[in-house]
């Protein structure tokens, strides 16, 4: 596979992008912070047994300016690329985002609209290939409307049914579309955070997406287990949810 | 990830012993940023002891495992650079393929490059290779001030020479560039051989460390009379192309143990069984074979967790270096004060130590190092007083990342050292900004200090 991984730099996206290299896909790597990037692309290519060169660009979620020129220059060090995967985001607790309007603004913004519209570019290049692969790191925040993830569930629940949308739309027209929902994962977004049981390690979660990705598969869950967890909580009663803590 | 001494919510930090202490670490990616402010760096906190434990008062120590990546190799000359928090399992899984090894391993693979420069470690090359310190070339460090420098022989040099082995108290070590070794093939020739007395073991150490770069020897410290200090010497060496299968080695999986033993479950009873049965079921005087790295290196790594046999009172260790020359008599004075205060180690290792390093606090000098490690019980610190006694009536000292229970005082009468080491200290972080449990306890460097 030849891989655009916008937020490669850390977390469950710098997991994916390991193990894409570690099995040979070729990296173009998308985030903040020129030093980060050229750090983190070292390490892929190190990873990656030190033969294949991992090229990257500056790409900001806040900034839609930036993604047409990040994926061109994708597209030329790549020589055209067939799957986008994008885990960067924005993360804050409902506590938080209560507080701050501005930074509940920026959230939504990056989480949803800008996230959709750099798709947008996305479907548009690959539906102009022939097809090819869109995965996209929502959350199971976005199941359903909760009492601790009001605000950063309401960016997912959108994403989700963007992702969904898409999916049916083109599918016939060979675009792959892969929604990721990871629950609680210990990485540095969820640092300080106290964690719940079912909590994943971004290594695993890594590798559930990449069998996710090879075998067609709309949606995954991760750890599997939080699939249950939220089909439970899909159906509680809504005078039990407004009861409840979670 | 089991293989970390993971915080815990009510209990605080701990090290691999398992001693408790009120705290919590946060971990980032962005160690350069995280690093700010705090006032000790950890990683995998496999120190048996306080060294990764915070000073009263400190509240947060910067976790370092997620900045973890690895940032430039040379395949001529065989230069590392990384972040500290890589983790040397990682390393040798990605490096054993490309015929690339640490040129020093410590006993276990779940470490940081940050911990095997602040520990300055050795491994069972230790008579030959020196320790990691030595294949060192450089270290990126957040010293006091914000300052963040650049330390190797050439530049900074009183910087980098108290980095090796410093425990982490004179900055955050921020990056890490060694030289590797190349290896033949990632398959080792081990050898060993059971021998009936201390004193042959001690011989046969040294001899066989004349051809064998690898060696160490696993010690029974109970049985009395001239059976005392029996054990099993560990020889080992990689294997050449041709003389082992020609596929890789792979590590094999680790069994986890899930719950705390009960405390008291390892006691001079139970090990006597089970020193019995391992020295027993070495059969032959003398095995040979082909092995992995991991059998070679890592033995205790097959365990997950295996600090839990200890139970919920935890384990502390004992590991010092003596004098060659009265080797044999130091460690049996040391197995003698375990047996009058009705404890035993359960897993003993002596070593043969080489040439002393330029780290201005590293462990190893020449002679015989013997490592004990010692369930907690109530007479714990006596016990450790009474080793360090031994220990500095036989010109040696002790290993500080192993320990958690020695005295100021004792320290410094082993470690004349200290001076030089505390003087580069006050240079580089004039006003203690770097501190733990362990600089609180033995330099009186605490949160309060000036």
């Amino acid at each position: 596979m030849k891989v655009v991984l916008l937020g490669g730099t850390s977390g469950m996206g710098r997991a994916i992008g390991r193990q894409l290299v570690e099995r040979g896909d070729h990296v173009f790597l998308l985030g903040l912070g020129d030093a980060e990037l050229e750090k983190s692309a070292a390490d892929f290519e190190q990873r990656g047994g030190g033969k294949l060169k991992v090229g990257y660009a500056p790409c900001d979620l806040e900034r839609p300016e930036s993604f047409a020129p990040a994926l061109a220059e994708a597209d030329r060090v790549l020589g055209g690329f067939d799957t986008v995967i994008v885990t960067a985001a924005l993360f804050a607790t409902q506590e938080r985002l209560e507080q701050d309007i501005e930074l509940t603004r920026r959230l939504l913004t990056v989480n949803f609209a800008n996230t959709v519209v750099f798709c947008e570019q996305v479907r548009a290049y690959l539906l102009g290939r022939g097809g090819g692969r869109l995965c996209v790191f929502s959350s199971v925040a976005g199941d359903r409307g909760r009492k601790p993830v009001v605000l950063y569930g309401a960016s997912k629940a959108g994403l989700s049914a963007y992702l969904e949308g898409l999916d049916h739309r083109y599918h016939a027209q060979g675009l792959q579309i892969l929604c990721v929902k990871p629950g609680f994962v210990r990485t540095s977004m969820t640092e300080g955070l106290k964690a719940p049981p079912f909590a994943g390690e971004p290594e695993g979660v890594a590798k559930q997406v990449l069998t996710a990705l090879d075998n067609r598969r709309p949606v995954v869950y991760a750890p599997a287990m939080w699939a249950w967890v939220m089909r439970v909580i899909r159906n509680l009663p809504r005078f039990v949810m407004r009861k409840v803590g979670f | 990830m089991s293989v970390r001494a993971v915080p815990d919510p009510d209990r605080g930090l701990c090290g691999w012993g398992r001693t408790y202490l009120p705290g919590t670490e946060v971990r980032s990616e962005q160690l350069t940023q995280l690093s700010a402010g705090k006032p000790l760096a950890r990683g995998l906190g496999r120190s048996y002891g306080d060294a990764s434990l915070l000073a009263r008062g400190d509240r947060v120590a910067a976790g370092t495992t997620l900045a973890d990546r690895i940032l430039s190799f040379d395949e001529e000359t065989g230069l590392l650079t990384a972040e500290a928090g890589l983790c040397l399992a990682e390393l040798n899984r990605l490096f054993f393929p490309r015929l690339w090894f640490t040129p020093v391993s410590p006993g276990t693979k779940f470490v940081t490059l940050g911990g095997m420069v602040a520990s300055d470690i050795h491994g069972k090359n230790h008579h030959v290779a020196g320790t990691f310190g030595k294949h060192v070339k450089s270290i990126l460090l957040r010293t006091g001030r914000g300052r963040i420098v650049r330390a190797s022989r050439e530049e900074n040099e009183d910087l980098f020479l108290a980095t090796l082995g410093g425990m982490g108290l004179t900055g955050h070590i921020l990056e890490v560039s060694f030289t590797m070794r190349r290896i033949p093939s990632t398959w080792m020739i081990g050898e060993s051989h059971r021998v009936d007395s201390l004193q042959a073991l001690l011989d046969l150490l040294i001899e066989k460390g004349q051809t064998w770069p690898y060696s160490a020897a696993w010690c029974d410290t109970l049985p009395r009379g001239g059976q005392r200090g029996r054990g099993i010497l560990f020889l080992g060496r990689w294997a050449e192309q041709g003389e082992a299968a020609p596929q890789l080695s792979h590590s094999p999986r680790a069994v986890p143990i899930p719950f705390e033993l009960p405390s008291g479950l390892l006691n001079r009873f139970t090990i006597g069984i089970f020193n019995s049965l391992v020295y027993w079921s070495h059969v032959r005087r003398t095995k040979r074979g082909v092995i992995t790295p991991d059998a070679c290196f890592y033995p205790l790594d097959a365990f997950h967790n295996w600090n839990r046999a200890y139970g919920r009172r935890g384990v502390t260790q004992h590991q010092s270096v003596v004098a060659r020359e009265t080797g044999a008599e130091a460690l049996l004075e040391m197995m003698k004060v375990l047996e009058s205060a009705h404890t035993a180690s359960f897993l003993t290792v002596v070593k043969d130590c080489g040439a002393e390093g330029d780290g201005l606090l590293s462990f190893p000098k020449p002679g015989i190092s013997l490592a004990l490690d010692i369930p907690i019980t109530a007479r714990s610190t006596e016990i450790i007083a009474q080793l360090n006694q031994v220990v500095i009536a036989h010109q040696g000292r002790i290993y500080l990342t192993k320990d958690g229970l020695t005295s100021a005082s004792d320290f410094q009468r082993m470690e004349p050292r200290l001076e030089r080491f505390l003087e580069v200290k006050r240079r580089w972080d004039p006003d203690n900004e770097f501190r733990s449990a362990q600089s609180e306890r033995l330099f009186g460097l605490g949160a309060t200090a000036t």
